[in-house]
């Protein structure tokens, strides 16, 4: 599904963020990815979405080599992924609703799908109420859940959130995780970087522990390891 | 494209322009005060250009001929002047009807003239027009080398400085309408940059959601165009209507010194369709320049 062979990434201002990382993950799993600020976790998962391109080695996603991809090919390749930021990047001027259907007017559909899509996912995430609002008239943690209903409506085979519950109460933060459970029992591959150790060593799943830009542990139903 | 994604792209352009509604109007008032400028320059400059070419167009030859010239040398004579190669045309003037203008146009006092009648002091002439009047110099100065021409008058001097005149006068204005022009365009563009600048962010979270850079560029696309040609409106109601006003206002007492300002149509019509063409233009080219900027994300 996800396979990194030797991957680095130097910034421009010559920062070295990831220093040889080689990494498989399997459909279907649920990975959380911890570490100490400034370790590389951002950087880890950007580079799963091309918005930042590795310097060295290749990332393969379905076998596609997202080093090597052509410039007019990303946005295809996005659209198999769908990405949660921690500032939730939502389109200011648009509604909740119409956040969630640009995701799919992108690989125009039909308004009739994407009206019965929209309308579901926003049922999933709870905010079916809200489908009107603009997203400065919203919580934190209801701008978080309309990033996740835009990244899973149109069905993507993987879902990479860089630390959903960064901003959130640890009631919001479980309420979002329980979206992240349902969504990784229907299949969906989770890659989830994130700081919440009560979430982690909770619910237990595969833990990839970044350290100065390289890999310093991967366990199965693993701990989250740090003191905050 | 799909044709539903094209009427997308409309819909959410026309959202856009009014949910960022005041950018939207700052940016078509910017268009309209611009495009007002060069639509009221414009007509002022067509105007002038008219008139001028109205009184260039008075300019013509008088070539007085010999008494002693005979009958058949007359035909000789326009012949070869109607082959000079700038000639438009040559019309021959007897004494007689050469008198009966010069009393015409001397009106009162030509009166005192009328007695001449019997023993008429004007030779017979002939008046040549040159096809470009600025060519009328030269071509007065081949026709009097002729034999039998006795003299030849075309206001020398003074239309030399005429010439002078208009033709500044037109390259003025002409730097002064394309000045105008770019002055516009760079208003105009800053603006519209300014509101798509505050949507870098927008640009740069469609292109994470897996937007290709067309499905972007549509709306802003359309967005432009529309500020554009809505900027366009108040210019060209302007003109149609305020030139229609001048043209009744002015017209009839410019009649008395026998020159005309340009008909109102087609000429309002004309540059009606320019100020749109202009107006789109330089809203597509202001949204764009902007938008490209950012889609390397
Ligand atoms: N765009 C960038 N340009 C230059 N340096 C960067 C950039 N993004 C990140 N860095 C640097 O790369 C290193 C790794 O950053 P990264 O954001 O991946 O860390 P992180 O593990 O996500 O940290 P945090 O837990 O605080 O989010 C840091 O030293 C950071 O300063
Ligand atoms: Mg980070």
């Amino acid at each position: 599904m996800i396979e990194m062979k030797d991957v680095w990434k130097t910034y421009p201002n010559g920062v070295m963020a990831l220093n040889g990382i080689d990494i498989y993950i399997d459909k279907g799993e649920f990975v959380y990815v911890v570490g100490p600020s400034g370790a590389g976790k951002s950087t880890f998962v950007k580079c799963m979405y091309r918005e930042e391109k590795p310097t060295k080695g290749s990332i393969l996603i379905q076998g596609t080599d997202l080093a090597k991809l052509r410039e007019r090919h990303i946005p295809k390749m996005r659209r198999k992924i769908g990405v949660i930021f921690q500032d939730f990047k939502l389109l200011p001027k648009l509604t909740v609703y119409e956040n969630v259907a640009f995701a799919l007017e992108v690989i125009e559909e039909s308004p009739k799908v994407i009206r019965q899509r929209v309308m579901e996912v926003l049922d999933l995430v709870g905010l079916k109420n809200k489908a009107r609002s603009f997203p400065d008239e919203l919580s934190g943690g209801e701008q978080q859940r309309v990033s996740i209903a835009r990244s899973i409506v149109n069905h993507p085979p993987v879902i990479i959130a860089d630390e959903p519950t960064g901003n959130l109460d640890p009631e919001t933060a479980w309420e979002i995780m329980d979206i992240f459970k349902e969504i990784n029992e229907r299949g969906t591959t989770v890659v989830m970087a994130t700081h919440n150790k009560d979430i982690v060593n909770s619910f237990k799943k595969r833990v990839i522990a970044i350290e100065g830009g390289r890999i310093v542990r991967d366990e199965q139903k693993g701990e989250y390891g740090y003191e905050i | 494209m799909k044709s539903r994604t094209l009427k997308r792209h409309f819909a959410e352009a026309f959202k856009s322009l009014g949910r960022n509604g005041w950018m939207s109007f700052a940016s078509v008032s910017a268009v309209t005060v611009t495009l007002l400028l060069v639509g009221v320059f414009l007509v002022v400059l067509l105007n002038l250009n008219h008139l001028a070419s109205q009184i260039e167009g008075d300019v013509e030859i008088r070539a007085y001929i010999d008494r002693t010239t005979k009958q058949s040398e007359y035909n000789d004579l326009q012949q070869k002047m109607e082959q000079i190669p700038n000639v438009n045309e040559v019309k021959f003037q007897s004494k007689e009807d050469g008198l009966q203008e010069l009393i015409k146009s001397l009106g009162d006092e030509g009166k005192a003239f009328s007695s001449l009648k019997n023993e008429n002091p004007l030779p017979d002439a002939f008046i040549i027009k040159a096809k470009k009047p600025q060519d009328t110099s030269t071509v007065a100065s081949e026709i009097e080398k002729y034999d039998h021409i006795k003299k030849v008058d075309y206001g020398q001097g003074t239309v030399e400085r005429l010439f002078k005149v208009t033709g500044v006068a037109r390259n003025v204005g002409l730097v002064l309408i394309v000045g105008l022009i770019f002055t516009a365009m760079f208003l105009i563009s800053n603006t519209i940059k300014l509101t798509i600048l505050s949507r870098r962010k927008e640009i740069e979270i469609m292109k994470l959601v897996g937007a290709t850079n067309g499905f972007i560029r549509w709306p802003y696309f359309i967005e432009g165009f529309t500020l554009g040609l809505m900027g366009s409106i108040i210019p060209i109601l302007v003109v149609i209507f305020g030139y229609e006003f001048l043209h009744g206002q002015v017209n009839n007492q410019l009649d008395t010194v026998f020159v005309k300002l340009l008909p109102v149509y087609p000429m309002v019509l004309q540059l009606s369709i320019m100020l749109a063409v202009i107006g789109g233009l330089i809203g597509v080219w202001g949204s764009m320049t902007s938008v490209r900027k950012f889609l390397k994300v």
